[in-house]
């Protein structure tokens, strides 16, 4: 236990000491996003378990007990979960959840709270076969949409799509750093075939971090009507002598509810989504793989997380046939990139995007390059290079 | 100095600014709302120390944005597990919870009783009216046998929860029923439940004479008060009473110590 004196510490991006020591380690997925949470400083982790996510709760409960002033609870549902990391991020927590698909659904009403508050937090979905209980054990990319619009309402969302056991490390810190950095709900969205893989992770010496701005007295809320509406207000913490007003329904930038106000209701939907939507430098980020920017491709291949493996395997294999192939890899899935696939597309004779469901990726690509292809799985084996092969050697 | 529990001294505790409340005239939450600041004024605890989670309901604006504190208003039912949260990061915080029988007893029963079990040093205080107010009039599991509703027109079929035999069941180790009538019980209550360490349990019986009382003949705030004054048996002599005469009665006082 700990007192919130978080007065103390520092504001805006700042480097530590990784609590790791230095080297290569053998991780499991989850365990490797539990210790990216730990070195990203969480220290309040609530969970419920659900197969195949809860190595990452195991991995913080047993470590926990170590680190002082961190706190874990397992609570009675999903939706205690996520509300109990709210509540511990207004009391200055650095705060996080995770789950796979069913309770990732339970999530989806308390999301869309910590999205009205402006309430940082990490939630990691390690996906798995659905819909519904569908197979527990089995890997899916299934929820992309559900990240992206399960909340409901009208909102701007930052999705991560780790791709490795030493990504599933490094992308739960950005997570965290977003999260601190916009005041949102930031999504790490893995899935069963990451989250069990067990690899090389290499930790570096130093963390970097963003920690949480606070500023007393200052409006906790959507920017003042005559400033910025993209900027992220201070956020002070429960126990500050801030008087926090904080409440689900609309509200002033002082946490007043506006329940009939149009006025209230239009300016708070325009700063939530803006400040997401007006950052994209910030969290945008893909890789081009087997591929130059400006180069001009036979084939072109978009995928994300797990398929995104066996899709660069793909390309390694045409490439070596001659064929001129490369791999677009979305390592921020959502707020879609745009600007990168309509380049990226625009120099490909051929677009195939692989994944793990039937067509989620594809239909935002297909904005682009409306005669993009999918290359689909949903039997709960996860999709091979030999799967997005035949695909491409048929066309 | 003004003496503690006053009028003149309770009002530093409230955002002078959100008044008139919302409240509909006759409703008992404007009594539980003074109770609580005079409970909290009699103990001389500071505000700026305090944390009140609310839910969804009418009960959920006794708090939010009443109170000078640190408010929580969150989503429906779940107020108990917010709470939880912010309690187990900074133990120094006092919270409380402030609920509707509709949020604490009905959506958020679940969070109600692992609460209760977990023993995490909360109060939470539910104002039992009975009813859905805010939506409407609808049936509640509090909601008396028979009575009608906009939910239950032939009146309600199924039995309530006693909900203080409820969370004593789950484990609180303080557990008191009053209503907004007996003014003084509900404060002494309120001030035992703040200083339990654990989890503490106050269910104040408020009346609704808007959405409960006009469809149960009980068509003025006076009748309301008046009936709820009439049902309430203090746990002492209803240990006295056989089960017929205490028939259609509540019982109140502290159940568990």
């Amino acid at each position: 236990m700990m007192t919130a004196t978080t007065a103390e510490k520092p504001m805006g991006w700042h480097t530590i000491a990784s609590v790791l020591a230095p080297g290569p380690y053998l991780m499991q997925g989850d365990e490797a996003c539990a210790e990216g949470a730990i070195a990203a400083g969480c220290n309040y982790y609530a969970g419920y378990p659900i197969t195949p996510a809860s190595e990452i709760m195991e991995h913080i409960a047993r470590r926990f007990r170590a680190l002082p002033g961190r706190v874990f609870a397992q609570m009675e549902d999903e939706i205690a979960s996520i509300g109990s990391v709210v509540g511990a991020s207004w009391a200055g927590a650095r705060a996080m959840t995770a789950t796979s698909g069913p309770g990732f659904s339970l999530m989806m009403e308390n999301l869309a709270y910590a999205i009205m508050t402006e309430t940082p937090l990490v939630i990691v979905d390690v996906q798995r076969a659905g819909p519904s209980t569908g197979q527990a054990t089995r890997p899916s990319q299934g929820d992309v949409m559900q990240a992206r619009y399960g909340a409901g309402s009208d909102y701007e969302i930052i999705v991560l799509t780790p791709w490795s056991a030493a990504e599933m490390y490094s992308e739960t810190i950005r997570a965290f750093n977003l999260a601190e950095r916009f005041r949102v709900p930031v999504i790490v969205l893995a899935d069963e075939g990451i989250g069990h893989l067990r690899e090389r992770v290499q930790i570096g010496p130093e963390t970097r971090l963003y920690g949480r701005v606070r500023a007393a007295g200052a409006a906790p809320f959507v920017a003042e009507a005559s400033g910025a509406m993209d900027a992220v207000p201070p956020m002070p913490a429960f126990g500050d002598g801030e008087r926090l007003m904080v409440t689900g329904s609309t509200h002033d930038p002082r946490g007043y509810r506006r329940t009939s106000e149009a006025d209230a209701q239009a300016a708070l939907v325009d700063h939530l989504t803006r400040k997401v939507s007006e950052h994209r430098d910030e969290y945008a980020r893909v890789e081009r793989l087997l591929m130059d920017e400006d180069e001009e491709l036979d084939l072109l291949l978009v995928s994300f997380g797990f398929s995104a493996r066996s899709a660069y395997a793909a390309a390694q294999e045409l490439r070596s046939e001659g064929t001129r192939a490369g791999l677009l890899r979305l390592c921020t899935l959502w707020p879609f990139d745009d600007d990168a696939i309509r380049a990226a597309t625009a120099r490909a004779r051929r677009v195939l995007v692989p994944e793990m469901n039937r067509g989620q990726v594809l239909r935002e690509v297909q904005r682009h390059a409306p005669a993009a292809r999918g290359c689909n799985r949903t039997d709960g084996e996860g999709i091979t290079p030999d799967d997005i092969l035949a695909v491409a050697r048929k066309w | 100095m003004q003496t503690a529990g006053s009028n003149a001294s309770i009002k530093r505790m409230v955002r002078t600014e959100s008044f008139p409340t919302p409240f509909c005239p006759g409703c008992g939450h404007g009594i539980l709302m003074g109770a609580i600041l005079r409970a909290i004024d009699h103990l001389g605890w500071n505000m700026d120390e305090m944390l009140f989670v609310s839910g969804i309901g009418c009960g959920g604006w006794i708090p939010s944005p009443h109170y000078a504190a640190d408010t929580l208003h969150v989503t429906h039912g779940r107020p108990i597990a917010f709470a939880t949260g912010a309690k187990l990061f900074n133990p120094d915080l006092k919270v409380v919870v402030i609920g509707g029988d509709g949020d604490i007893a009905s959506i958020g029963g679940n969070h109600l009783i692992h609460g209760a079990r977990r023993n995490i040093d909360l109060t939470v205080i539910c104002a039992n009216n009975g009813v859905y107010g805010m939506t409407g009039g609808q049936v509640t599991p509090t909601t008396p046998q028979g009575a009608r509703t906009m939910t239950t027109p032939e009146g309600n079929p199924d039995a309530p929860f006693d909900l203080c035999q409820l969370v004593v069941a789950a484990g609180a180790r303080y557990v008191a029923r009053q209503s907004v009538f007996h003014i003084r019980q509900l404060i002494r209550v309120i001030e035992t439940a703040l200083q339990h360490p654990g989890f503490s349990f106050v269910e104040a019986l408020t009346p609704c004479p808007v959405q409960y009382g006009r469809r149960n003949a009980l068509t003025t705030p006076v009748a309301m008060l008046s009936e709820l004054k009439e049902r309430c048996v203090p746990l002492t002599r209803a240990r006295t009473m056989t089960r017929e005469q205490l028939a259609g009665k509540v019982i109140v006082g502290e159940f568990i110590k």
